[in-house]
């Protein structure tokens, strides 16, 4: 967490009140929710009144998916559709998945291009097929594991001018891009705290006024009756606060990363010379490099580098810990094996050129070792 | 050393894996997903391959302070030690996957990718004592042994592998486990097949194999007894489920004698006719020099031994018996061993073939 977060935290836990309550201690809490909700809409180009904290990214991606679902079906039994792209968060797929199998949803999913964007010609054809059967349309502002920037505002003005609400999980790009929620045009956007130097824990979904979105949970009727449940006053507070920093400092960041970033990708091709960069090369966000090692298995290459200190990720892993070639490379037209052979280094904050230094000190190595180690998987 | 813990879930690889680290060698856990879905094998704290196993592996890695990963091996145990286990049942021997799965995943695929990513060797949970010496020796707890299960590794193979275990009996490594604060101390122990959920075994192999009916004959006279669903659920020596129609001569309990896939015929008989007192093997793994040895053999896995005389000539193995043994069926592995008051020693191995009474192999 950011230090001004953590202390906004700590500073907010010490004091008990239910926000909910009348008294004078509620009414403290009260307060500094709302001056949280004031700050995070001033930063992110929202009013106060379309933030709505959930407990983070995934409950926010369900809440717009199913939520928007129902409450437009509910309106119209014909508006059963959900589209979304093929590279979306698994809280975004696999709630619309959810909705396919249990609610009896119509699912399209839009195509990427081998950079892993999505074509705004691919939604219009999807709107002007299916313009009254769509409850709901999400795609994602970036990418979180090739980190490409998605044409949201375009995709937001195509989806609005067809009257359905466009929701965006922007949880990736927060703080690496401009972020900016009227401006974008979409009906609701995910954010989360831990991924802006926040608790995890505490996300929103902004929701547009005018946007009807039936309750996951319900309850005590608060934050719009949308979400019922009583707040977390500190987590709120340690939000808003590392929502403010990392919005004032994006800039800066984005141009001091962004070269870190530039620097890895040169020094990375220098290096490992067949390495295919994935994502789109320049549209994507600062502190992400996301490589092929043509004849390397991804987990082995994070095994030998981890040995080393180097920290990176390959794709996702099922639940027993088996890593599984990525929907996102796949959706790019990656066979299973440049899926496998796949990396992901991210900078951040605190990155500075000696690790980038580091890892190219292990990189040749862990690389020559890890396409030998590929000899094991010869069926004998 | 630079090892590779194999981690299974269990407290055996969770100890060896911590006094791996304690004894100062730099050790990276591994948990071998198996199953092509973790979701529909066992559910119980009893197997290898559920995700409550992962995660425990996971977490006793956490405790001791290393990293972990785990590897997909469900496509190489498939092939090699599920497919060969109905493979084998299908032509009337009785494989065992756990000697199988030794041989082919931990001490083979596993093993060479370790060696190809930088690893000097393999450490594994299993009870048996492989020392300076390079030989291979049973278990301190004759009861834990699983000596008999290693003794198809290799030369090669053994040099690679580290058993931490095998001076110590099961209760000091619960002990042990609990004293380091590892979880899976009281977790209990795994048996059965873990590729069987529910340790049906011939409902296993009836849903691979179909329902393939045949004959059930009298070993002596010829004369069909019964019938059968599938020869494969039959084992040498097995008394009990033969469904027999027309009772014995003599009155007397029968057994299972043999079976002949060629024929699907299960052929049984009186108890003393499962007697045999030479035994035929082949796939062998010598470590001695001697190519003719007295010796102790194991035909089973927890199975007595036998005094015998071992002789090896070229890819055979042959095993003279000084008392006969029963229930011998081929495809299990006979071990030789040579007694030592530190442990008896693993001379080699072979998959059984044949056995027969000593008269009749003679004439």
């Amino acid at each position: 967490m950011l230090d001004e977060a953590l202390a906004a935290y700590v500073a907010a836990a010490r004091e008990v009140g239910n926000p909910s309550s009348l008294h004078a201690a509620g009414r403290h809490a009260r307060r500094l929710v709302e001056e949280s909700r004031e700050r995070i809409a001033a930063a992110l180009g929202a009013r106060p009144s379309e933030v709505i904290f959930t407990s983070g990214g995934t409950e926010s991606d369900n809440l717009a998916l199913k939520g928007i679902f129902w409450a437009r079906r509910a309106g119209s039994l014909n508006r059963s559709r959900v589209v979304a792209s093929a590279v979306e968060h698994h809280a975004v797929m696999d709630s619309a998945e959810w909705l396919g199998s249990h609610e009896g949803a119509q699912l399209s999913w839009l195509p990427v291009d081998d950079a892993g964007r999505v074509d705004p010609a691919a939604l219009a054809s999807v709107v002007e097929a299916y313009a009254d059967e769509i409850a709901v349309v999400s795609v994602q502002w970036a990418n979180n594991e090739v980190g490409t920037i998605q044409p949201v505002a375009e995709l937001a003005r195509l989806a609005a001018d067809a009257g359905i609400p466009f929701h965006t999980d922007a949880v990736q790009a927060l703080g690496q891009v401009p972020v900016d929620f009227a401006a974008s045009g979409a009906a609701a956007m995910t954010v989360t705290g831990h991924k802006v130097g926040g608790p995890v824990g505490v996300g929103a979904l902004l929701l547009g006024r005018d946007v009807a979105c039936t309750p996951l949970l319900h309850g005590g009727g608060q934050e719009r009756d949308v979400r019922s449940g009583t707040l977390d006053t500190a987590g709120v507070a340690a939000f808003a606060t590392a929502v403010e920093a990392t919005v004032k400092s994006q800039a800066a960041y984005a141009v001091r990363v962004g070269a870190l970033r530039d620097e890895l990708v040169a020094r990375v091709r220098a290096a490992v010379p067949d390495a295919v960069l994935n994502g789109d090369p320049g549209d994507r966000l600062p502190g992400n490099a996301h490589f092929s090692f043509p004849g390397c298995e991804g987990d082995a290459l994070l095994l030998l580098l981890d040995a080393q200190g180097v920290c990176c990720s390959t794709g996702s892993a099922c639940s027993a810990g088996v890593a599984q070639p990525s929907h996102v490379l796949v959706a790019m037209g990656a066979d299973d094996d440049r899926a496998r052979s796949s990396l992901r280094f991210t900078l951040g904050h605190t990155s500075v050129v000696e690790d980038v230094d580091a890892l190219l000190a292990a990189l040749p190595g862990a690389v020559e070792r890890a396409r030998r180690a590929t000899a094991w998987k010869t069926p004998r | 050393m630079r090892v590779l813990a194999a981690m299974s879930g269990g407290v055996d690889s969770a100890v060896a894996a911590a006094r791996a680290h304690a004894a100062g060698h730099d050790v990276t856990g591994v948990h071998l997903a198996l199953a092509r879905n973790p979701q529909t094998y066992r559910t119980g704290a009893r197997g290898c391959c559920t995700l409550e196993d992962s995660r425990d592996a996971r977490r006793a890695a956490d405790v001791i302070g290393i990293p972990f990963y785990v590897w997909d091996m469900a496509e190489q145990f498939h092939a090699n030690v599920v497919d060969d286990f109905v493979a084998e049942y299908a032509a009337g021997r009785t494989p065992n996957p756990c000697l199988r799965c030794n041989e082919k995943i931990k001490f083979e695929a596993v093993l060479d990718r370790a060696v190809a990513l930088g690893f000097d060797a393999v450490v594994t949970g299993h009870h048996a004592r492989l020392g300076a010496d390079g030989l291979l020796r049973r278990s301190v707890d004759e009861g834990k042994d699983q000596s008999y299960v290693l003794a198809v590794l290799t030369r090669a193979q053994l040099d690679r592998a580290v058993f931490p275990l095998g001076d110590s009996t099961k209760a000091q490594v619960r002990e042990e486990a609990a004293a380091r604060g590892l979880a899976v101390a009281d977790k209990p122990d795994s048996h059965d097949i873990c590729f069987i959920a529910d340790g049906d075994t011939k409902g296993f192999l009836q849903r691979q194999l179909g329902d393939a009916p045949g004959d059930i004959v009298d070993g002596r006279t010829g004369e069909r007894l019964g019938s059968h669903n599938g020869a494969y659920g039959y084992t040498i020596g097995q008394r009990k489920g033969l469904d027999l129609r027309v009772p014995a001569a003599d009155g007397r309990p029968r057994y299972v004698l043999s079976i002949t896939p060629v024929t699907n015929t299960v052929t049984v008989g009186p108890r003393e006719d499962l007697e045999v007192n030479e035994v035929i093997a082949s796939k062998v793994i010598w470590h001695s020099d001697s190519t003719q040895v007295e010796c102790d053999v194991q035909l089973r896995a927890h199975g007595e031994v036998y005094p015998a005389t071992v002789t090896i000539e070229g890819d055979t193995l042959t095993a003279r018996l000084e008392t006969p043994a029963r229930g011998v069926a081929a495809g299990q592995a006979i071990v030789a061993y040579q007694r030592s008051p530190e442990g008896d020693i693993v001379l080699g191995s072979a998959t059984i073939t044949a056995a027969a009474p000593l008269a009749a192999s003679r004439a």
